[in-house]
């Protein structure tokens, strides 16, 4: 299951897309996935189309690679294709099956909406394959930064993030073992009925809960140990630094962007 | 003379109604020693140690770290003095990469960057892991992690670490890396060192050795009349190394030994200089 989805995985590379700065990505995505919107003809269509492509083209992963990581996807947007194609009733009939009349308006409708879905995933699964998860962390952190005002815990929250992907793979690796110690005292968590094997989670659950628990005090103390004593007066090791590549993307995104607006009707 | 450190009287326990876990400790340690802390479990040498570095605040007594009292207003200055490796290698390691838990500490020091860089390479250099600076911890082995955790305190440079059991998860090959990780480092750089253990094995290299038991100090000495006294440390429950049985196994069987010795190398020597002397 999850070799195959690619939502949420970084591939390492050496293309523009991987050299961007975080917060220039997190900022185009954004108003890409607003902008989206506002498309309504085939060539604003056409020209968003472009450039989601030629980005996703311009990381060099391969295409087989996005297209069989999107697969759970590709189901959505055919079903929200034949959703509008069957329930818009507007213009003309173009043809019927059985007893279903398909109207154009309907076939237009869930062709650009389907688009619109693709284009929306393609993009933003285009950040979390390009940036490690915490250059992500980074960025989040520095574009929250002026929420410090307001007491929010900007640099808690990061930390957060950034302690929770650390022990992601410390904790399967825990999860594994738990589950092979659960499993030579006789608990079966791979055949029976669904009922039992949910019930069968809680022996691994239990344990796994107890433990991180005990780690998140030895390595509160830990951290403590180590001077650490909130956000205050930090440095910071991980530095963002804005190239001149991230202004050529800006320029480009401006450049779709009036495009866009332009090519409407 | 002035001492690094120096408990007076220090008595502690976790709650009013619990037990003290430390009772009227005094002892002290001098600049660049290496001081091994042994005891049994429950006998009170962790507790010592959080107490070095203000984790924890004596109920009574006094604790100095370079002339600072420990106290509420010095632990930050204290911390930065004294560094801790604690017994668990993956609950200790706070970075995603190897680069950024050294860094962690500084970070929280607020140490400019360039003289992270410096440093973080220098630290790593000192324990023998600069080509893993990109890897992530769990592509390391605990011996490996146990080195990182003793190269991000080094980068703080701090005048004392502490070692609180940092070898008893580990398998024989990782214990044998961090033992000599300490000894280069030590001998490399101007530091004092705590190690805490219930391994006699490990004292042997120690400056002098301080006997934990039920709270208090039981024993204080070098490693070599530590070991002296083997019948009465078997009685508080802490198992003698086997050179040391063997030792004594021998001069009951009437080969009597000049010296208590201390590794298998002295035993060795002993006994075949035995007979020229007898």
């Amino acid at each position: 299951m999850s070799s195959n989805m690619i939502i949420g995985q970084y591939v390492p590379g050496n293309s523009v897309i991987h050299h961007l700065d975080p917060r220039t990505k997190i900022t185009i995505i954004f108003f890409f996935v607003l902008i989206v919107f506002f498309a309504n003809s085939v060539m604003s269509y056409g020209l968003l189309t472009v450039f989601s492509l030629g980005s996703a083209l311009s990381t060099r992963i391969p295409v087989k690679y996005l297209v069989k990581g999107l697969t759970p996807v590709w189901f959505l947007i055919l079903f929200t294709f034949i959703l509008h194609l069957f329930v818009t009733k507007e213009g003309t009939v173009l043809f019927s099956i059985l007893t279903l009349d398909v109207y154009s308006g309907g076939l237009i409708q869930g062709l650009s909406l389907s688009l619109r879905f693709f284009l929306l995933i393609l993009v933003t699964s285009l950040l979390t394959l390009t940036t490690t998860p915490i250059a992500i962390t980074d960025a989040i952190e520095d574009m929250l930064g002026p929420l410090k005002k307001f007491r929010f815990p900007v640099h808690e929250l990061a930390l957060m993030m950034s302690i929770s992907l650390r022990f992601i793979p410390t904790l399967m690796q825990e999860t594994e073992k738990i589950s092979k110690a659960q499993a030579s005292r006789g608990v079966d968590f791979k055949t029976g009925p669904i009922k039992d094997r949910v019930k069968a989670i809680v022996p691994l659950l239990v344990p796994l809960f107890v433990s991180a628990f005990k780690r998140a005090e030895e390595l509160a103390m830990a951290m403590e140990a180590r001077g650490y004593q909130g956000g205050e007066g930090r440095s910071k090791l991980r530095k963002l630094q804005i190239s001149r590549l991230d202004i050529y993307s800006f320029i480009v995104f401006g450049l779709v962007i009036f495009g866009l607006f332009l090519t409407r009707s | 003379m002035q001492h690094f450190i120096e408990f007076r009287n220090v008595s502690f326990r976790y709650r009013e109604d619990h037990p003290w876990v430390l009772k009227n400790v005094s002892f002290h340690i001098g600049s660049n020693e290496w001081l091994a802390i042994i005891g049994h479990n429950g006998s009170g040498k962790s507790t010592i140690a959080k107490l070095m570095n203000g984790l924890l605040l004596p109920q009574t007594g006094e604790i100095f770290v370079d002339g600072m009292p420990v106290n509420e207003n010095t632990i930050w200055d204290v911390r930065k003095t004294v560094g801790m490796v604690f017994q668990n290698p993956d609950n200790q390691f706070v970075g995603t990469t190897v680069r950024d838990d050294v860094a962690f500490g500084m970070e929280n020091h607020g140490l400019p960057r360039e003289v992270m860089l410096k440093r973080i390479e220098e630290s790593l250099q000192a324990v023998g892991m600069s080509e893993y600076e990109r890897h992530e911890p769990h592509r390391l082995s605990g011996g490996q992690k146990q080195r990182v955790a003793i190269a991000s305190v080094l980068a703080v440079s701090p005048e004392l670490i502490i070692l609180d059991e940092a070898t008893a998860m580990l398998d024989p090959r990782g214990r044998r890396e961090i033992m000599e990780t300490i000894r280069e480092v030590q001998r490399k750089r101007s530091l004092s060192l705590i190690t805490i253990t219930h391994d006699l094995n490990e004292v042997t290299q120690a400056d002098r050795v301080i006997v934990m038991n039920e709270g208090e100090t039981w024993m204080e000495g070098v490693p070599r009349d530590i070991f002296a006294q083997k019948d009465a440390l078997q009685d508080i429950g802490l198992d003698t190394p086997f050179v040391t049985k063997l030792a004594a196994e021998l001069s009951g069987a009437g080969l009597a030994m000049q010296r208590e010795p201390l590794n298998h190398q002295e035993l060795l020597e002993d006994l075949w200089t035995l007979h020229s002397k007898m």
